[in-house]
C-alpha cells in the first residue's frame, strides 16, 4: 500500500467524510487517492479559504475538519486558516504536501518549511518520514486535535512518502506520554466554588467560547437558574446562554453590551467559565480585579493565572466541572431566590440601557436590519461573521436564541473567515440554514467561494451590511485619529448583486427594512447562495466602546 | 528573578526549536539553555536559566507542560539541587610572571589548565556561575581573549523531587 493510500485509510477510519482543499504538485499523490476513496472533496478556490471551510466544520461538527494543500504557497496560504483556528481554539488537521525528502533545504520548488512556519500557531505539526508512520500520524493528530483544548494539527508528508509502497500498520489506539488532556475537576475546589458563590452579594457569570466548544448549554443554564446568578458572556461565548433569557446580559467587552460591562464591573465574584479573560473581553482589568473573586475553570492550566490572578481554579473540561456543580447542588438542595438585590439590581440596569440607549437614526441603522434578520431567520439557524463593525454590530443586535449556533473568528479576528466558514458549518450541518453577518470588506477578501457554494451545492446566505468602506478602521479614524480618514474608502465596487449573479447564485439589493426580512425569507426558500446586498449609513459607529487600554466602566455611549 | 529549570522532553528533531521558539513567541527570556540526551536514549534533558517574576516564571513552566512533547518540568530550587557550567576561558600572557600568577589563580579555583603557550594559558572550570564569574574578576586584569560556557546544567537532589 501506498502512504497516500494509507492516508486515505486512516481519514475513513477517523471517520472522516469531507474534506476541502487544493491539489498542486507535491500532493498529487494525495488527490489520486482521493479520487478513489468515499470521501467527498470540495474545491476550495483559495487554501486559506479551504481552512476556513474545515475550521468551520470543525466548529460545527465538533470533530476536527480537514483541509489539504500542496507544498510552498499552497502550505503558506493555509497558515492564516490554522493561525484564526489556533486563536479559537477549534479542531482542524490541516495537511500539506512537501517537497521530496531528499529536497528538502536545498530550496526546491515550491518548497517551504512549513513545519517552522507553523510552529507557534500549531497544536501540535507532524513530518512522517517514511509511508510506515503515516496512520499513526493521523490517529495522533485526530487525538491531540479534538481532546483538551482542541486546536489546529498539521500533517505535513513529503512527496515521496506520499508515494512509497510499504507494509503499513493500522495501530487502533496511541498513546502520546507528555499529553494528558482530561483532567478530573478538583471536587474540593468546585465546592469551595460554591460557597463563594453563595456567599457573594454581586455574583455573576462569565461564559467563555469553552461553554459552546464542550457544549455545556443545559449546565450553565442550570446553574444560572439554580442560584438566580445573572450571565455576561465573552464574544466568543455568545449565545453560550440563551440572549432571551431574563438572566442574559449577553457579551462584555470593547463593544459588549452597557449592561453586560456595567454589572461585570460591579460584580464581587465572577465564574469565569472557559474565558481566557482576553483584552478585547475585559479590557485593564487591574482595577476591579482586586475586589473581584474570580473562580476559573478552563481544560488548559496555561490559561489559570495567565491574563489575571484566580481565587479559585478548576482546572478540567468545563462541561464536566459545571455538571459536577450542578448534581453538588442539586443533591444539597442548594437554590438561591431571586428576591435578592443584585438580581433587581440586573433588572433595573437592563431596563435603563434598554430604555435609554439611543440607537442610531437610519433607515437601514444596524440595529433594525439585524433585528429584522433575527426576526424572520429560525433560531437553529447558523450565524458566523466576518470581522469589523457588523461583527460587533451582530453582538450587539443579533441574540442567539438558540446556544451554539453563533460562530466569529474572535481571537485573530481574520476578515474573510465568514463566508468560507459558513460554507463548512453548512457542510456539517446541510439541514440548517446557514448566514454570514457580512461587511463588504470582509467578503471581498474570499468571495470567490461563491463558485464553492453555488458548484458544491453549499447554500449559504451572504448578509452584507455594505457601508463602501472599512468600516471599523474608519470609526477608528473618526474616534482617535481626527477624522483623517485614510485608507478606508471601497466606493462602492464591486456590485455584489451582479457579483453574485456572476457565480450562479442569486444577488438581492435590500434597500429597506421591508426589503431585507423578503429578501431574507426568498434566501431562506432558495437552492443556491444568496448575497443579500444592504446599503447601510457609512457614518455609524459602532456604540457602546471602550477604547484599548482603558477599563469597561469607561464607555463611550451614544450621544 | 533567576530561575532554574528542568525540562525532560522527547528526544527528537526540532524539539530544541519548539521550546526556544515557546520562549521567543511569548516574549520570555532565556538566559542560559543545554540540552544533552538522558540515560534514556528516548528522552533529552534540558536546563534552562531564565530571568523572570514569579508570574512570568510560573506561566512558563504551565507553556513548557503544555508542550506535547514534554515529559516533565520541574523548577529547581537552587539551594535543594546541585547546579554547575562550564567554562573555557582562553587568557592573555604578557608578561612572564602573568604565567605564575595565572596559574596560581586556575590552582586555587580547581580550574583544569590545558594549552600554556607563550602568549596565552587556556583553563577549564566546572562551578557554579557565581565561581566562574568570580574567576573571570580575576582574571580580567591580564586579558581574557576568548570565553565559552556552556549554561547550566542541574538536578535535584536526592529526595529534593520526590516531593
Amino acid at each position: 500500500m501506498s502512504g497516500a493510500r494509507s492516508l486515505m485509510v486512516a481519514l475513513e477510519k477517523e471517520g472522516v467524510d469531507i474534506a476541502f482543499g487544493l491539489p498542486g504538485g507535491a500532493n498529487l499523490p494525495i488527490y489520486d487517492e482521493l479520487y478513489k476513496s468515499n470521501i467527498r472533496h470540495i474545491l476550495a478556490r483559495h487554501e486559506q479559504s479551504a481552512a476556513h471551510m474545515a475550521d468551520g466544520f470543525g466548529r460545527v461538527s465538533r470533530r476536527p475538519g480537514v483541509c489539504f494543500a500542496t507544498s510552498g504557497p499552497g502550505a503558506t496560504n493555509i497558515v492564516t486558516g490554522i493561525a484564526t483556528a489556533q486563536a479559537d481554539s477549534a479542531p482542524m488537521v490541516a495537511i500539506t504536501g512537501q517537497v521530496p525528502l531528499k529536497m528538502i533545504g536545498k530550496d526546491a520548488f515550491q518548497e517551504s518549511d512549513i513545519i517552522g512556519i507553523s510552529n507557534p500557531i500549531v497544536k501540535y505539526a507532524f513530518q512522517p518520514t517514511s509511508a510506515t508512520e503515516i496512520p499513526e500520524v493521523v490517529k495522533k493528530a485526530f487525538y491531540i486535535s479534538s481532546t483538551g483544548r482542541p486546536g489546529p494539527v498539521l500533517i505535513d508528508i513529503p512527496k515521496d512518502v506520499q508515494q512509497n509502497e510499504a507494509e503499513i500498520p493500522f495501530p487502533s489506539e496511541v498513546k502520546i506520554r507528555g499529553y494528558h488532556p482530561w483532567v478530573d475537576p478538583d471536587i474540593t475546589q468546585i465546592e469551595r466554588a460554591i460557597d463563594m458563590l453563595l456567599s457573594a452579594e454581586r455574583p455573576i457569570i462569565l461564559a467563555g467560547g469553552g461553554v459552546i466548544i464542550s457544549g455545556a448549554f443545559a449546565e450553565i443554564q442550570s446553574i444560572a437558574e439554580l442560584l438566580m446568578i445573572p450571565v455576561v458572556t465573552t464574544f466568543k461565548g455568545k449565545g453560550s446562554f440563551p440572549e432571551n433569557h431574563p438572566l442574559s446580559l449577553g457579551p462584555i467587552g470593547m463593544h459588549g453590551h452597557a449592561e453586560a460591562n456595567k454589572m461585570m464591573t460591579e460584580a464581587d465574584c465572577v465564574l469565569a467559565a472557559g474565558s481566557r479573560f482576553s483584552d478585547r473581553s475585559v479590557g485593564t482589568f487591574e482595577e476591579f480585579e482586586k475586589r473581584l473573586k474570580i473562580i476559573h475553570m478552563d481544560v488548559d492550566p496555561a490559561e489559570i493565572g495567565k491574563n489575571q490572578t484566580t481565587t479559585v481554579a478548576i482546572v478540567g473540561d468545563v462541561k464536566a466541572s459545571l455538571r459536577i456543580m450542578v448534581k453538588m447542588l442539586v443533591q444539597k438542595a442548594i437554590r438561591r431566590n431571586g428576591d435578592y438585590p443584585w438580581v433587581k439590581r440586573m433588572k433595573e440596569t437592563k431596563d435603563y440601557y434598554r430604555e435609554n440607549l439611543k440607537l442610531h437614526d437610519h433607515p437601514l441603522a444596524a440595529a433594525k436590519v439585524l433585528r429584522k434578520l433575527r426576526e424572520v431567520l429560525p433560531h437553529q439557524s447558523i450565524v458566523t461573521t466576518e470581522v469589523g463593525q457588523h461583527q460587533m454590530w451582530a453582538s450587539l443586535f443579533f441574540d442567539v436564541i438558540h446556544p451554539g449556533t453563533f460562530f466569529s473568528s474572535t481571537g485573530l479576528g481574520t476578515m474573510g473567515w465568514g463566508f468560507p466558514a459558513a460554507i463548512g458549518a453548512k457542510a456539517a450541518k446541510p439541514g440548517v440554514p446557514v448566514v454570514d453577518i457580512a461587511g463588504e470588506g470582509s467578503f471581498n477578501m474570499t468571495e470567490n467561494s461563491l463558485a464553492v457554494s453555488v458548484l458544491d451545492n453549499l447554500p449559504v446566505i451572504v448578509f452584507i451590511m455594505n457601508n463602501f468602506s472599512l468600516g471599523m478602521v474608519a470609526q477608528w479614524q473618526r474616534t482617535f485619529y481626527d477624522r483623517r480618514m485614510m485608507a478606508i474608502d471601497l466606493k462602492n465596487c464591486p456590485d455584489y448583486v451582479k457579483i453574485a449573479q456572476a457565480y450562479g447564485a442569486q444577488g438581492i439589493r435590500a434597500q429597506s427594512l421591508d426589503e431585507v426580512g423578503n429578501a431574507v425569507k426568498t434566501a431562506l426558500k432558495s437552492d443556491v447562495a444568496t448575497v443579500i446586498d444592504i446599503p447601510i449609513d457609512p457614518q455609524e459607529d459602532v456604540l457602546p466602546f471602550v477604547a484599548p487600554g482603558t477599563p469597561l466602566t469607561d464607555m463611550i455611549l451614544p450621544s | 528573578m533567576w530561575s532554574i529549570i528542568s525540562l525532560l522532553v522527547e528526544n527528537k528533531p526540532g524539539i530544541l526549536f519548539k521550546v526556544t521558539n515557546l520562549f521567543r513567541s511569548r516574549n520570555f527570556n532565556i538566559d542560559s539553555i543545554s540540552v544533552g540526551v538522558t540515560e534514556n536514549p528516548e528522552f533529552s534533558r534540558m536546563t534552562i536559566t531564565t530571568l523572570g517574576d514569579e508570574k512570568q516564571v510560573t506561566q512558563i513552566i504551565k507553556q513548557l507542560d503544555k508542550m506535547i512533547d514534554t515529559i516533565e518540568v520541574k523548577r529547581l530550587d537552587e539551594k535543594m539541587s546541585v547546579y554547575r557550567e562550564l567554562v573555557l576561558m582562553k587568557i592573555k600572557v604578557s608578561k612572564p610572571s602573568d604565567s605564575m600568577e595565572i596559574m596560581n589563580i586556575a590552582k586555587a579555583f580547581e580550574c583544569e589548565v590545558h594549552d600554556v603557550r607563550k602568549t596565552s594559558i587556556m583553563v577549564e572550570l566546572t562551578a557554579t556561575p557565581d565561581r566562574i564569574n568570580a574567576f573571570e574578576d580575576l582574571v580580567r586584569g591580564f586579558g581574557i581573549i576568548d570565553v565559552a560556557r556552556t549554561g547550566i546544567c542541574a538536578l535535584a537532589r536526592g529526595g529534593a523531587d520526590e516531593s
